[in-house]
């Protein structure tokens, strides 16, 4: 029964949204509202259906009907329930139900948003939304159907890969996801200008709490993915550039170009082809990710892939792109304003060359990525493209825009006068000279480390500077100190989100270069009694145990940690076995830290619990990166807030 | 041309990033061809599950077929399995070796797929996987084809079949003649 | 401009080229070798990072012959020898693989010429604008009072 209800609801919703993509896109050109209102209905019916087709999809899960292959495919008697709602959206079926999930809602939002407010884009806005959605629709009616019945009816199923058993495959595809598809609205909007002919600041305006928002899920989902691949996958680290990695990254560089260069619109009227472009890029990238991940194209540890399912997203792509690119030179004299630019030393130029360095980071990315296909087009030789490539040649990008995230948002627009540049940088530069003298002194040798950590003290210092400046401008003015902090936040809450949106950057950073430099490593044989020892830590290992857990068999290793100081805990890193599963999976045991984080990997080990091998890692810094991503969202609340009226 | 038809380069400039896109849909990315084909095979010697030595050199004028698998490697190994033991049976007498090689397995399930299988060529586990680096594995089941001069001749990644034992192996009997 | 630009990204690209590998490990030379390593069973991983069997193997490997006496280069070649090319994460720097190595460089250097060449079109356009059109006199004290006003409003 299942089967065919949920089927259903997916072919039916997806035919209600190819209408409503017509009928808007019909009624947007001839003004008829009544069509208008119908494909408005149509969008409703949609999300009804899809919404009703996941909570169809997880109530199968939950009472384990097996009919469903991808119920029986993706859990067994054994999941427990938690991990049978998140398996939902667990493998690739599933994923795209959630996809389509999420346009249906944002679908829904625009409609409640912007019916009234935009009226000569809204339709065309809807046309494209629900564009987009039937193409998912499609996806989940034909190639890759969640709702395929398997028969005969297992009595068990297979069971949820066990590297997503883990509270990270909870949160991450869902922020991704509301990221990636948050991207759909602001590049819907830029389609109804190019169609309308409307490409004046209106379309901006109007997304850019959209682009915010889509933008800040896209960084918490890759910061989420990379706290996953830290605790669970066991290799210790938080970002291989795996090709799927990379292609949730590039949306995310050309998304923060956009987010800076709308600025130079709303400003100065400038930018606008670039602009559109830009956003665009960014809507293609996000399709181009879920190609990626679902098409087998480029080999990833991510791609759940099977069979025809890329040759429709590689259509589709290939489609968005086409259209997409003809709209706009079909418009490009409406776009092509003649740009005006007072001085070369401004907040325009800075924010042109911070999209100029984010385009070059994801040009590399991009051919870093796709090149492994390319040479073996052309040569025939298979060539690998990871890590080492791409963390040396983003280095000087990335560094490159620390420095910019400093000057930016302080600089003047128009000129700046040697007086602001004065006023406005000689405290951060000295600091900066400073503390790179301080890192120097204190035993930090490595070159980038010390640029990198000194950009980071450069660019908080031109935060403090002009918050301290602010703030004493208010304070002569009569208010007191703590209203005048607050007032200044909640009254410029978009300047001051962006400069929290920038500390958490900063913070990141901080993590980063400090676990790429400082972090160590060793592998060793242990008898048990004997002790590893690692960066004054040292560890002992005392003994292995067996024992059955649910779905898995679990042998759990036991170390005694201690630091030479009175402190003293037990990590017992061990391996699963899933019946399911060829070979075991590591089961990592880690002690988070501010400083250093202690991360044990259990390797061989000797049936008897003698002996074992054992990875130890003692990374530095990389709580940073978490505790970054706490200041992001905060500022991204703060920059979202809505504006109050300014006192006149 | 003119600066009005520039702009159409856009969409024109995407069509070669699609069109390489759609050629990595005909890429294998488990099919990386070996560098070791047409030199020397790595020389071993390992202990066979039956107790004896096993080494690569002793059948120098034979051609041999070295086979890598595992026990935990489903459902592949087991399909060819009865295809190895099958030919081995039918080759034995007419200068043909197989040799198996076990990587990352335990005694005990590898024993257990011998027995399965009932199969009669020697197999050894390699503890160390220095034989399987040696010879560039990357997987299982990979099978070499080596000629009766002790070169590689060929590598087949994935099951074997008969159709591919018979055409590597009296290939390289035709070439001893 | 866009040649002191230039110069600056190529003075931090020369350091970041020179780094030693990122996690400092005990055995710094297996660190080296490993790190460099695809690990052949996972995807995308290195041989140094990798916590598979087979990895372990690889590593033991790689300890037992820097320990009789070859250098890390040789190492790697032996892999590449048993392996391809595709055994190394970063392709070498030869041949068609310039290609990837430099795509930064040369992204970088285009953003760079056409931020220039934007900036001169889009600074002279303005000055003739302005130049056009004959500034209204504006009383001194006025004046001074906008271009401070100007300058707070900059700044925000």
């Amino acid at each position: 029964m299942t089967p065919e209800l949920g089927h259903g609801a997916v072919i039916v919703a997806g035919l209600l949204a190819v209408y409503g993509a017509v009928a808007a896109a019909v009624g947007g050109r001839t003004g008829r509202t009544a069509l208008l209102e119908s494909a408005q209905h149509a969008a409703l019916g949609v999300f009804g259906l899809v919404t009703g087709a996941l909570l169809l999809l997880a109530y199968a899960f939950l009472t384990f009907d097996f009919s469903l292959r991808y119920v029986a495919t993706n859990t067994n008697l054994a999941t427990p329930y938690y991990y049978r709602i998140t398996a939902v959206w667990g493998a690739l079926e599933g994923s795209i139900v959630l996809w389509a999930w999420m346009l249906a809602l944002y679908t829904l939002i625009v409609i409640l948003r912007h019916r009234h407010n935009a009226r000569e884009l809204y339709p065309w806005v809807l046309s494209v939304m629900l564009g987009v959605l039937a193409f998912f629709l499609l996806v989940m009616a034909v190639p890759a159907p969640p709702f395929e019945r398997l028969s005969p009816v297992p009595a068990n199923g297979r069971g949820l890969n066990p590297l997503l058993e883990d509270s990270g495959m909870i949160t991450h595809p869902v922020a991704l996801y509301l990221g990636f598809t948050g991207f759909t609205v602001p590049f819907a909007f830029a389609i109804a200008a190019l169609a309308t002919g409307r490409v004046g600041d209106r379309w901006i305006t109007l997304t850019r709490r959209w682009t915010i928002v889509a933008w800040y899920f896209l960084s918490l989902g890759l910061l989420i993915g990379g706290w996953w691949s830290y605790h669970v996958l066991g290799w210790g680290g938080y970002w291989a550039w795996d090709p799927v990695e990379n292609a949730a990254f590039m949306p995310w560089l050309t998304g923060t170009a956009f987010l800076h260069s709308v600025m130079i619109q709303e400003r100065r009227r400038m930018l606008k082809l670039w602009n559109i472009g830009l956003v665009i890029l960014t809507f293609s990238l996000t399709l181009f990710g879920t190609f990626l991940t679902r098409s087998g194209v480029i080999a990833s540890v991510h791609a759940f892939t099977q069979g025809t399912i890329g040759a429709f997203f590689l259509a589709f792509l290939a489609l968005v792109v086409l259209a997409s690119l003809w709209l706009l030179a079909w418009r490009w004299e409406a776009l092509a304003a003649e740009g005006e630019l007072d001085s070369v030393i401004s907040r325009e130029s800075a924010f042109l060359l911070n999209n100029v360095l984010l385009i070059a980071a994801t040009f590399t990315v991009f051919f870093g990525t796709v090149f492994p296909l390319l040479s073996e087009a052309v040569r025939g030789v298979k060539v690998s493209v990871g890590a080492p490539f791409f963390n040396q040649v983003n280095v000087p990008v990335f560094l490159g825009l620390l420095f910019l995230m400093g000057v930016g948002p302080l600089i003047a627009w128009r000129r700046a006068s040697r007086d602001n540049l004065r006023r406005n940088f000689f405290w951060p530069v000295v600091v900066g000279v400073a503390a790179a003298a301080l890192f120097f002194a204190l035993g930090v040798r490595s070159t980038l480390a010390v640029l990198s950590l000194t950009l980071t003290v450069f660019v908080a210092a031109t935060v403090a500077v002009d918050y301290v400046r602010a703030t004493r401008a208010r304070r002569r003015m009569g208010e007191a100190l703590l209203p005048a902090m607050g007032g200044l936040l909640v009254r410029h809450n978009r300047r001051y989100g962006g400069f929290a949106i920038h500390l958490g950057i900063l913070v990141i950073a901080v993590g980063v270069t400090g676990s790429q430099a400082w972090s160590v490593q060793r592998e060793a044989t242990v008898q048990r009694g004997e002790a590893v020892e690692l960066a004054g830590y040292r560890f002992r290992f005392d003994g292995l145990a067996a024992r059955e857990a649910g779905n898995h068999f679990f042998v759990e290793s036991t170390f005694k940690v201690t630091n030479g100081r009175a402190v003293a805990y037990e990590l017992r890193p061990g391996k699963k076995f899933y019946p399911q599963e060829q070979s075991p999976i590591a089961h990592v045991d880690y002690r988070l830290g501010f400083i250093d984080d202690l991360y044990l990997v259990l390797g061989d080990f000797a049936r008897d619990g003698s002996q074992a091998t054992v990875k130890v890692q003692v990374n530095r810094m990389v709580s940073w990166i978490w505790i970054g991503g706490l200041v992001l969202t905060l500022g991204t609340v703060l920059a979202v807030l809505p504006e109050r009226k300014k006192p006149a | 041309m003119t600066r009005r038809s520039l702009r159409w380069l856009l969409p024109v400039a995407a069509l070669p990033v699609l069109a390489l896109l759609a050629y990595g849909f005909r890429v294998n990315h488990r099919d990386i061809p070996s560098p070791l084909v047409d030199r020397p095979a790595a020389p071993f010697v390992l202990t066979s599950y039956a107790g004896e030595p096993m080494s690569l050199e002793a059948h120098r004028g034979r051609v041999v077929v070295v086979n890598f698998w595992a026990s935990w490697c489903v459902p592949a190994c087991y399909d060819e399995a009865p295809v190895l033991e099958r030919n081995w049976r039918a080759y034995r007498e007419r200068g043909v070796m197989v040799l198996g090689v076990d990587i990352q397995d335990t005694p005990e399930a590898a024993r257990k797929f011998i027995d399965q299988f009932s199969l009669t060529f020697p197999n050894a586990l390699d503890p160390t996987g220095k034989v399987s680096i040696d010879y560039g594995v990357y997987g299982v089941p990979e099978t070499f084809f080596i000629d009766a001069r002790g070169r590689i001749r060929a590598k087949h990644v994935g099951a074997v079949t008969d159709a591919i034992f018979r055409r590597e192996v009296d290939r390289l009997l035709a070439e001893r003649g | 401009m866009t040649r002191l630009l230039l110069l600056v990204f190529l003075v931090v690209a020369v350091p970041a080229r020179a780094q030693p590998p990122a996690t400092n490990v005990e055995d710094p030379r297996l660190y080296e070798v490993a790190s460099q390593l695809r690990c052949v069973v996972c995807q995308n991983l290195s041989v140094a990072d990798s916590p598979s069997e087979m990895a372990q193997q690889m590593r033991a490997i790689v300890r037992e012959r820097l320990a009789a006496g070859d250098s890390p280069e040789q190492v790697v070649q032996y892999f590449v020898d048993k392996y391809g090319e595709w055994i190394l994460l970063a392709p070498r720097r030869q041949g068609f693989n310039w290609l990837v190595w430099s795509a930064p460089l040369v992204a970088v250097a285009i953003g760079l010429v056409v931020f220039a060449v934007c900036v001169r079109r889009w600074t002279g356009r303005r000055r003739a604008r302005v130049t056009a059109a004959p500034a209204a006199a504006i009383d001194p004290a006025m004046r001074e009072r906008i271009r401070r006003e100007l300058e707070l409003e900059g700044d925000r």
